[in-house]
């Protein structure tokens, strides 16, 4: 099952800040976009020379605003081509397609409180969360970190939805989250949602844990980029297809490139629903995602192929 | 289309329901082979041929305003079949809009809903409703959201919220269940409400269904087809009503199988909720006699043999031990042996 698409036209491009672009995107059907929930995704796919390339970016702006839909887009030093093309090659009246919303990251309801924490590009779930809470009158706060007064984007928008309650952390002026502080003698009821860099996403969960949190009130969301890396070869069961997937193309791009139809939706590692069963490994399996268990990955049955790959050898699924 | 209800046919006491030819016709017979056993049988809940009961997203058919009429009843009797948390009025509001938009967009002639900003205009035909108010406002409405709605769309319904990796049942409008218990379930987890269903879990189909459902998309519902029997073509069989129904069990003879005993099909669908990320279940049921489905020899040679083959423990499960035997006997005299072909079609 792959994702349902709906084509857009990028309607306005803003530059917000050194190596940050905002999009807004609006149908050229001329329907309103769907609602959707505080804390979902799009993925866009890309027209760059020779293949589809497809990135998930989160929808900032308001949830109800039907006509418009915003995200954010941080390019990338190491871009295999994603964000290098919605910084250098995208303009005002492009049409391109994106996937219908889906959610990885939604707010708990019967949470009493809500803290929600951005660290630099991670804001843009954070936005949309934070306005979902302020429309349903919730109890929350917002801690904002980001490198340089200038990086601080869309607050502003923050400051406007629960003023007084926006914290900022500036790593320019050495400022930085104490997540066991911040975590430290919470009510029973508080919920923790957090989107930024994966050592800040791991210090606060290790802190929460230490803390005794329970890991279901403890949400983090993040998105890993394709990395690339060596050469293998990949065996297809089903569909009989033999062929090498080379080092700029992730597994899952290799395997669409046959013009093998296989299932996906986040295509960052988190979702789960790429998840392909491994028959043979012949070489050492690289898992990159955030999906399996360690049981799962001990097993060495199952594979990841939006961001994991086989180091040497041949790859046989069963698809 | 044009529908020709049958609004004084009646669910309880008389039990004057019945089904006319093309009701019939277009009864989702779930059987594909001659044995059954549980799978994750889901598949996307996409505009299904013309008049059959997958054309739409709900199902709106002859019984419609009988059945309206029965669920009000129950509903009268017994206010705690209408159930909702309070941190689910979000998902009310996203079940209230997804119904009457695809009533509306479907059944045009009997439904219609036009909007000026927030401010919606409602008029349902058949059961003579005209209703102006403002979405998301509870306090426009003659009761809250998703009890209005519910009370006008053919089916049980249940809305589930999602958190934890998990799906718990937080919302429920239920008045034709197949013996169980909205009050029992309500807040359970989608682990906890199929804790008693035999065999499944140890085929490990509710952990993969459930890993499915949790990633269900946003316009990609799904569906799968249920069944149990029924004696007396009775919508509320619900345990709370027990001492109503559950005699009739014993109530079956070889005379009277035709008439009383009913296969009873759920048309289960589940769709991604937009404001609230949760998800509706609604479950569609449809009642035919066994003399319904002897006027198309396949399905009663299949049902024949599906009933013959059934393990113990779902037959006792969907409790048709008591009455298993007399209708074997009966179907027995439609079943030629004749090797059937895969599928499902009269």
């Amino acid at each position: 099952m792959s994702s349902a698409s709906l084509n857009v036209e990028i309607r306005r491009i803003r530059d917000l800040a050194p190596g940050i672009r905002e999009f807004s995107l609006s149908r050229t059907d001329g329907d309103d976009f769907p609602i959707y929930s505080g804390g979902s995704h799009i993925v866009l796919s890309l027209p760059l020379s020779d293949r589809p390339h497809r990135n998930p970016y989160s929808l900032l702006g308001d949830p109800t605003d039907r006509k418009t839909w915003r995200v954010a887009v941080r390019k990338q030093e190491d871009s295999r081509g994603g964000s290098r093309w919605l910084h250098e090659q995208a303009r005002e009246g492009m049409r391109i397609d994106i996937s219908a919303p889906v959610n990885l990251f939604s707010l708990n309801r019967l949470g009493r409180r809500h803290i929600l924490v951005a660290g630099g590009i991670g804001i843009t779930p954070i936005l949309s969360q934070a306005r979902e809470l302020a429309r349903l009158g919730a109890d929350f706060e917002v801690h904002y970190a980001y490198r340089a007064p200038e990086y601080g984007v869309f607050v502003d928008e923050l400051e406007a939805l629960a003023p007084g309650r926006i914290h900022h952390y500036v790593q320019s002026r050495r400022e930085q989250i104490e997540f066991s502080s911040l975590l430290a003698g919470r009510p029973l009821g508080t919920h923790f949602y957090i989107c930024g860099p994966g050592g800040m996403v791991a210090a606060s969960m290790n802190a929460g844990k230490a803390l005794g949190w329970p890991e279901s009130h403890l949400h983090s969301e993040q998105f890993l980029a394709p990395t690339g890396g060596e050469p293998f070869d990949v065996q297809l069961t089903l569909s009989g297809k033999a062929f090498t997937v080379p080092s700029d193309l992730s597994l899952l791009e290799a395997i669409e490139q046959q013009g093998v139809d296989a299932p996906y939706l986040c295509r960052g590692g988190a979702c789960g629903q790429c998840e392909l069963e491994v028959v043979d490994a012949s070489g050492e399996l690289i898992h990159h995602d955030l999906y399996l268990s360690a049981e799962e990955r001990a097993s060495g049955k199952k594979i990841m192929p939006c961001v994991s790959r086989l180091k040497g050898g041949c790859l046989t699924l069963n698809l | 289309m044009t529908i020709a209800f049958k609004p004084d046919e009646t669910f309880r006491g008389t039990y004057t329901y019945r089904n006319s030819p093309q009701a019939i016709k277009r009864f989702p017979f779930p059987f594909h082979q001659d044995q059954y056993m549980y799978s994750v049988n889901m598949e996307p809940h996409t505009k299904g041929p013309e008049g059959s009961v997958f054309e739409n997203a709900f199902d709106i058919d002859e019984h419609y305003i009988a059945e309206m009429r029965d669920r009000a009843i129950t509903l009268e009797r017994d206010p705690g079949r209408c159930v909702s948390l309070p941190h689910m009025m979000d998902a009310e509001w996203d079940t209230l809009e997804l119904i009457m938009e695809s009533l509306s967009r479907d059944y045009p002639e009997l439904f219609t809903l036009t909007k000026d900003g927030e401010r919606w205009h409602w008029v349902n035909k058949p059961l003579g409703i005209d209703q102006t108010f403002t979405f998301g406002d509870a306090a426009t409405l003659p009761c809250p959201p998703f009890e209005y709605i519910g009370r006008q769309c053919q089916g049980d319904f249940v809305i589930m919220d999602q958190r934890d990796n998990n799906l718990f049942a937080d919302s429920g409008m239920i008045t034709s269940q197949a013996d169980w218990s909205l009050m029992f379930d309500a807040g359970m987890s989608f682990m906890e409400w199929h804790g008693p269903v035999p065999l499944a879990h140890e085929l490990g189909v509710f952990d993969r269904a459930l890993k499915y459902l949790l990633m269900l998309q946003q316009s990609r519902p799904v569906r799968r087809l249920n069944w149990t029997m029924t004696i007396n073509p009775r919508l509320d069989t619900s345990p709370e009503t027990y001492p109503e129904w559950g005699p009739d069990r014993a109530s079956v003879t070889p005379d009277n199988v035709g008439d009383k005993v009913h296969l009873r099909v759920e048309l289960q669908a589940l769709f991604r909720l937009p404001r609230s990320n949760g998800m509706l279940f609604s479950i569609r049921g449809y009642l035919a006699s066994m003399n319904d489905l002897a006027t198309h020899p396949r399905w009663a040679k299949r049902f024949h043999r599906v009933l013959s083959t059934l393990p113990n423990e779902l037959a006792e499960y969907k409790g048709l031990v008591r009455y298993k035997p007399t209708t074997i006997e009966w179907l027995s005299k439609f079943d030629d042996g004749e090797v059937l072909p895969g599928g499902t079609q009269p």
